[in-house]
């Protein structure tokens, strides 16, 4: 859903607007089932899916997941210098079920790879993954045997926040880029990026009826 | 660490108590190194540790090295501790490279000093040199079902090639 | 050594080692898998722990979850690139990882340090060993339902790392120690910054064992839990603060004295019973000790420079380049090539907040090491958990892991 933002500018802007709006709800030249469908569509669904794209954005639950260095980083989001409590991020929950939001804050070993993947497969949808820092990203200065060259060879990841480790501040705004991204869309297109449908879980999301 | 002199009778010693099982010393910018046969490996460090005034009862160290290419191929160090004199000795057992599918052989050292017990795993890992008689001689770091001894000079670095602007037309489908 | 660990693989495939148990006894064996994402592990450890109803029977850990092959990459590295990657090894005692594989690399050069060099180089472990031991308090805690030590304990180090950032420009991995000295002299006002922070934090510590030594339940999960004698403890290669709970005063800072350590007047704590609470209180004791070493190198800081003038190791001075011909070669050479080091082999120790790393350090003549080795204390302490946790309760076995303070990237290198 697209989300679309309008200035409000004097005080008759708004009531063309209101006027615009109840044009829409009453349906010019439409009735009986057409309308009904017609309104859940347009008003309705577009509200509801607003509102819960706003609550989901806003009450990010990370995963207790730590890897390497960038963990104690993370740890620092919550204490009291940094607060990731006012982006409504800071509850880490340490089971992956409660999880929407694994931090890959580390390098990704080829022996902790299948781990990893388990815990995001073990987590529920919608989920969101942030790769901190240059290791998880791209394997930054160990381009050798043990890592996995990037974590998004075997995962899809929304946001990279490069440093080595990255600042707080440099994690937080890239919270803060996740939630502007699930405002607009909470799939974020990556079956689309990753040629990845069919793995969508059953009944839930907008993307179920897809395939 | 033990002066060149005390480096010297220390080898005196062995050489009298276990023919054949030191085969050199060297004493560089302080460090006393005494180099030993690795089949007597354990009757040397046992004589280390059991003798009285030698009494190095605390095993610091063991880790692994490949000498490629010069030709007695891996080394096996040992960083031995006395803490009541604090001295530290520096024994270093050579292995010769079987070829291919063989792996070099030692004896291990961890009913004497358990300490040695991850460190010699971990120098199987890396280095592929069987330690006969570890309790439980597997991969440490490195899973299970890997191939090959990464730490070897001659295995490969790894990873992937990085892409600058000059390079990037040679790696396929770099576009994508 | 050797029964157990055999034993154990039984375990695991699911054969019991019990002898000649009853079959209701053998019903009971549970064998659980604890991590390597859990929340109480510090990392990525993972340990497969059999149980007998709340009774730990074995535990064995398993280890490489983090093997990032960072001694392979230092093989392709001129020394002084070798020195951010080597940092990021133990990755809370980063001064420490630089500090032991500069020193190992100074020992093969035979190159002098300054003294003010050194004198910095006392400061800032000092410091960062007053971080590490901060993040292990406030983690520990955490485990062990002391949630608010954990915002106390981060407010601190947050102070630390500003410092850190000043004096170098970064929070984490630093890559301020050089071989030959360190990178950088301190920046104006750092030194009243960090005199100021070391005597707020002696105050702080207090703060922490107020909190923490009257309760009730941190007393009950702590004392008396997870005793190894000493001379198992030494069989084990156990060092740092963990041996000296146990009462060995054994302290490379006191024993074999390097980078000025010597010139320091500071007592090391040992415990008295060797259990959970000792090694607390050894850690808390260390952090007052390490403030009053960073507040008499401050004081008796010596003037020069803080780095080696000899021009083949170190960079020169910036404004040399625009005058000087000779430093502009020597410049190219090392920005290109490096400095070459002779031939040799070189383990230097050196006392980390969790004890004895040492750096093997070996040079074929070339520019690249041939091969660099961290003796990580995490590591070799591992092996003494069994020891700690078999017949205590698994509630017990987090304290042990805890107050173990393992590291993993350490651990895993």
């Amino acid at each position: 859903m697209e989300i679309r933002r309008e200035k409000v500018g004097a005080p008759t802007d708004v009531r063309a607007r209101q006027h615009r709006a109840s044009e829409m709800l009453r349906g010019i030249d439409m009735s009986g089932a057409d309308l009904d469908k017609y309104v859940e569509e347009r008003v309705l669904t577009t509200t509801l899916e607003k509102a819960l794209n706003w609550a989901r954005s806003n009450a990010l639950f990370p995963a207790t997941f730590g890897l390497a260095c960038c963990a104690i980083e993370m740890m620092s989001i919550v204490t009291a210098r940094y607060d990731s409590a006012r982006f409504g991020a800071e509850v880490f929950r340490a089971s992956p079920r409660q999880a929407d939001l694994l931090i890959l804050s580390g390098r990704v070993s080829i022996k902790m790879a299948p781990v990893v993947r388990r815990i995001y497969d073990q987590m529920l949808e919608p989920k969101w993954v942030i790769a901190m820092g240059a290791c998880s990203s791209s394997a930054g200065v160990f381009n050798n045997y043990a890592l996995v060259q990037g974590a998004d060879k075997f995962m899809p990841v929304d946001i990279h926040v490069p440093g080595c480790p990255p600042r707080p501040e440099a994690l937080l705004h890239g919270i803060i880029k996740l939630q502007a991204k699930i405002k607009g869309d909470p799939t974020l297109g990556w079956r689309e990026r990753y040629g990845a449908h069919g793995t969508e879980e059953l009944g839930d999301g907008p993307e179920s009826n897809g395939s | 660490m033990p002066d060149a002199t005390g480096l010297e009778l220390i080898a005196h010693d062995l050489r009298e108590q276990v023919p054949g099982s030191v085969t050199g010393t060297q004493h560089h910018r302080g460090t006393a190194t005494l180099v030993i046969d690795p089949e007597a490996v354990m009757q040397v460090l046992t004589w280390l540790r059991r003798t009285p005034n030698q009494d190095y009862h605390f095993l610091a160290s063991v880790h692994g090295c490949d000498y490629l290419p010069h030709a007695p191929r891996f080394g096996v160090h040992y960083e031995l501790l006395n803490m009541e004199r604090v001295e530290r000795l520096h024994v270093k057992a050579l292995l010769e490279d079987p070829g291919e599918p063989e792996l070099p052989e030692m004896d291990s050292v961890a009913a004497l000093f358990p300490t040695a017990n991850f460190q010699e795993r971990e120098i199987y890992d890396m280095f592929g040199v069987v330690f006969r008689g570890h309790p439980d001689l597997r991969r440490i770091l490195m899973p299970d079902e890997y191939e090959g001894f990464p730490q070897r000079r001659d295995f490969p670095m790894g990873g992937e090639p990085v892409l600058f602007t000059h390079n990037e037309h040679q790696t396929p489908r770099w576009y994508e | 050594m050797s029964e157990p660990a055999g034993s154990v693989r039984q375990l695991a495939t699911g054969v019991t080692a019990e002898p000649a148990g009853d079959a209701q006894t053998e019903a009971e064996l549970m064998t659980i898998n604890f991590g390597p994402h859990h929340p109480a592990t510090h990392g990525v450890l993972r340990l497969l722990v059999t149980l007998r109803a709340e009774e730990v029977l074995e535990a064995i850990p398993y280890i490489g979850y983090v093997h990032t092959g960072i001694e392979k990459s230092c093989e392709d590295k001129s020394y002084w690139k070798v020195i951010p990657l080597v940092e990021r090894m133990d990755y809370l005692a980063y001064y420490f990882n630089a500090m032991a594989f500069c020193m190992s690399v100074e020992r093969l050069l035979d190159e002098p340090v300054p003294e003010r060099a050194q004198y910095l180089r006392v400061i800032h472990c000092e410091l960062n060993r007053i971080h590490s031991h901060l993040v292990w308090l406030g983690t520990s805690a955490l485990d062990l339902g002391a949630i608010s030590i954990f915002w106390y304990c981060f407010r601190e180090r947050d102070k630390i790392l500003d410092l850190f950032e000043y004096s170098s420009g970064q929070r984490m991995h630093t890559r301020y120690i050089q071989v030959g000295g360190v990178a950088d002299d301190i920046p104006a006002g750092w030194a009243e910054k960090a005199l100021r922070f070391t005597e707020d934090m002696e105050e702080r510590v207090g703060q922490y064992e107020a909190i923490l030594d009257r309760n009730e339940i941190f007393l009950q999960r702590t004392r008396d839990v997870g005793i190894v004698p000493q001379q198992r403890l030494l069989d084990l290669g156990v060092t740092g603060p963990l041996l000296r709970a146990a009462g060995n005063p054994w302290d490379l800072r006191k024993a074999t004295p390097y980078s000025s350590y010597d010139k320091f007047d500071f007592k090391i704590p040992v415990g008295t019973v060797g259990d959970c609470y000792d090694r607390y209180r050894v850690r808390l004791a260390e952090i007052r000790e390490s403030c009053s070493i960073v507040r008499q190198a401050i004081e008796g800081l010596p003037e020069g420079p803080h780095i080696t003038t000899n021009r083949k190791v170190a960079l020169p001075p910036r404004h040399e380049l625009a005058t000087s011909m000779e430093a502009l070669i020597h410049h190219f050479k090392l920005v290109t090539e490096g400095f070459r080091v002779p031939p040799g082999e070189a383990y230097v120790p050196i006392e980390s907040p969790r004890g004895e790393m040492g750096c093997f350090v070996l040079s074929d003549g070339s520019a690249k090491p041939a091969r660099v080795h961290m003796r990580d204390p995490s590591f070799v302490n591992l092996q003494a958990l069994r020891e700690m946790v078999v017949g205590g309760y698994i509630a017990d076995m987090i304290t042990n892991l805890a107050m173990l303070d393992p590291i993993l990237g350490g651990i895993d290198r």
